[in-house]
């Protein structure tokens, strides 16, 4: 069947409300309005208030009553409208959700998911574009998946709402709109491994979200340049999956990491200190990084494209990568 | 007739035709994809903006939020400087960085367009702390919808600025929506002000549609808190003509209802006052038209015409540069 990563989402959303009574959808605008960017659209009339709920604008709020409710039994799925505004909601997410296992010795779980948009691309400026997935990679006692495809899209959910601590997605803002083919019985998918999306052997290129696109599409063009690029997505950030990018960099001794997210400290320099302490020796030349240049995300379009991490400059990493191995 | 209140609605007129213009303008550019990003339309909450813009001096702060083209013209910000950033231009107010949502003119004391909702505020109460305890009588205008009631930060902010009685003017832009969740669906309690004067102080409704009865509350407001009385809350009853954004399909609202909000514009409500008070001919106003049409035309070429930030440049103005 034809769908988008949108209708994918919402397929899954559909699923998870039929399959388990306990599981609710709230969030800013997920029901009369149909979520911001259209995912929940027609659920509430098929569902009712009570399963669909709109909050008022209260991010820490509603995600603090999300962790509440999961901890008293419920299996909640809390949208947040985009990661920027997820900052609101930021001490409920660290201070409870991530730490209240821990802090209780073991008593308290939290079985949460919580949806939202992250990324750049669409000229929104500095305060509705940034990738901060990588810092909440970066907390203990969450999990955290970023699809990038459309069967993780209608398929991430169901093993996100069955993880007994809480999970964070995070689609990308230029997905929603991606179209293709669905297998008709497509399903829960294995939120535990990383993917190959496209072997190779001259080059691993880790990626994950938004980026997976850009990096097939310059190893589209580096195949044509006679070098074989192999395209790793991460679709799993915490845990990481490092046994399946460590492998593949064991047999193309060359790495490229391409995050939406700001350098340093970002998650591509977590892949690539994995890769240079567990397979060092087996790297041809230094691992290079391709990410968003360290700004807050300018309005001007000609200013984001060059801010975003663009296929030319992976096209470029790869090259680089691939003589100063000689 | 009295001339010089002839020539004070006169302004007041000019300054919402202005607002008006400017965003049916940008309307046409945005359909023909020559501005991007989000764009949100203040159309039909000029009265608002233009009111309480008139009570305050060049001195005064301003703080506003992602739908703020009107605060911005109302404030002075030159057109072109408005059109220019919608351009993403160097000569753009905040130099095509912010776009739309993100309007600066700091030598207005304009501090920007916040697209966090409620996230302006804070900044609001510290502007207005650095006035107080410089000992200047400056009032710190901070505009917000009334979904930001409902934030966390509306409520911190309510507090501590009555707690030090800081000069802040809150101005809560009541159209009955945030975005597609209507008041009544979003508040437990929406009487604003009621909730507004539980912070201990001064707070009342006024009719956001005619400009008149916000320029006169605002007033009061001003005077209330350059004597040194406190914070005020000013809930301004309005209402978006149209969608929240372009992206919006405005599935939530009755025509019917939007029909009836569009009886009261805040435009044609003030021309028609002029009119029955011998205030305007068809000739003034016609020319009244003309005068902001030239404008926008001017406004719209030049702004296409100014220069992009060079890539090179990208990372400029995250930290101070030495000058
Ligand atoms: C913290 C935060 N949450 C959500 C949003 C998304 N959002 C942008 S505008 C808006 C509606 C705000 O409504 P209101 O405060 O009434 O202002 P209005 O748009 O009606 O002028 C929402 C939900 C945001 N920008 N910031
Ligand atoms: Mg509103």
């Amino acid at each position: 069947m034809t769908t988008t990563y949108r209708e994918a989402l919402r397929e899954a959303i559909r699923d998870a409300l039929r399959r388990d009574e306990r599981v609710f959808l709230m969030g800013e605008d997920v029901g009369a309005y149909g979520g911001c960017f259209g995912v929940s659209l027609g659920l509430l009339e098929e569902f009712g208030p009570d399963r669909i709920r709109d909050t008022p604008l209260s991010e820490s709020a509603f995600v603090g009553a999300g962790i509440g409710a999961a901890t008293a039994g419920l299996r909640p799925i809390v949208e947040i409208m985009t990661v920027n505004f997820s900052l609101l909601a930021l001490d409920q997410i660290l201070n409870n959700a991530a730490t209240l296992r821990h802090m209780s010795g073991g008593q308290v779980g939290v079985p949460l998911v919580i949806r939202m948009t992250t990324g750049a691309g669409r000229q929104l400026a500095a305060q509705h574009s940034h990738s901060l997935e990588g810092w909440f990679a970066h907390i203990p006692g969450l999990r955290i998946l970023a699809p990038a495809t459309l069967e993780d899209a209608r398929g991430m959910l169901w093993p996100a709402l069955l993880d007994p601590d809480p999970v964070l997605i995070f689609e990308h803002g230029s997905l929603y709109n991606l179209a293709g083919e669905l297998a008709d019985d497509a399903g829960p998918v294995d939120i535990d491994h990383a993917a190959i999306r496209r072997p190779g052997a001259d080059v691993t290129v880790v990626t994950y979200g938004g980026c997976l696109g850009k990096c097939l599409d310059a190893a589209e063009q580096l195949a044509a340049e006679d070098i074989s690029a192999e395209v790793i997505d991460l679709r799993t950030l915490r845990p990481l999956d490092d046994a399946t990018f460590v492998e593949s960099v064991r047999r193309t001794h060359r790495a490229v990491v391409v995050d939406e997210g700001w350098r340093s400290g970002s998650l591509s320099a977590e892949v690539s200190a994995r890769i240079t302490e567990q397979a060092f020796e087996e790297l041809d030349a230094p691992v290079e990084r391709v990410c968003s240049a360290e700004v807050p995300m300018p309005y001007a379009k000609h200013l984001e494209d060059a801010a975003l991490p663009q296929p030319d400059g992976i096209v470029a990493a790869v090259r680089k990568v691939v003589s100063g191995g000689g | 007739m009295n001339t010089a209140i002839a020539k004070h609605h006169t302004a007041l007129l000019r300054q919402m035709l202005r607002i008006r213009k400017f965003e049916e303008i940008c309307v046409e550019l945005y359909s023909a994809t020559r501005i991007r990003g989000f764009l949100h339309l203040y159309i039909g909450e000029e009265a608002v903006a233009v009111g309480v813009m008139n009570t305050l001096d060049a001195s005064d702060a301003l703080v506003t939020t992602y739908r703020e083209h009107g605060h911005a013209l109302a404030r002075g910000v030159p057109m072109e400087a408005v059109m220019a950033e919608m351009f993403g231009r160097t000569t753009g107010c905040s130099r095509g960085r912010g776009g739309s949502m993100h309007l600066f003119d700091v030598k207005r004391r304009l501090y920007g367009g916040n697209a966090i909702v409620g996230g302006g505020l804070p900044l609001a109460t510290g502007i207005a702390l650095a006035d107080r305890l410089r000992n200047e009588s400056h009032v710190t205008a901070c505009f917000f919808g009334d979904g930001a009631v409902a934030e966390g930060e509306f409520h911190e902010c309510m507090n501590l600025a009555a707690l030090w009685k800081l000069p802040v003017l809150f101005c809560c832009e009541n159209n009955l929506y945030a975005m597609g969740t209507s008041l009544v669906r979003a508040q437990a309690q929406t009487d604003l002000a009621l909730r507004a004067s539980s912070y201990g102080m001064p707070a009342w409704a006024v009719d956001g549609m005619d400009v008149l009865a916000v320029e006169q509350a605002a007033q009061r407001a001003v005077e209330t808190i350059r004597a040194g009385g406190g914070p005020c809350f000013l809930e301004l009853r309005t209402y978006r003509f149209r969608a929240h954004s372009m992206y919006d399909s405005d599935r939530y609202r009755d025509k019917a209802e939007i029909a009836r909000w569009k009886e009261r514009d805040p435009i044609e409500a003030l021309t028609v006052r002029m009119r029955d008070a011998g205030e305007l001919t068809d000739d003034a106003l016609k020319a009244l038209h003309r005068e902001v049409d030239d404008e926008l035309q001017r406004a719209v070429a030049g702004a296409e015409a100014g220069p992009l930030e060079a890539v090179e440049d990208l990372t400029r103005f995250v930290y101070a540069e030495e000058s």
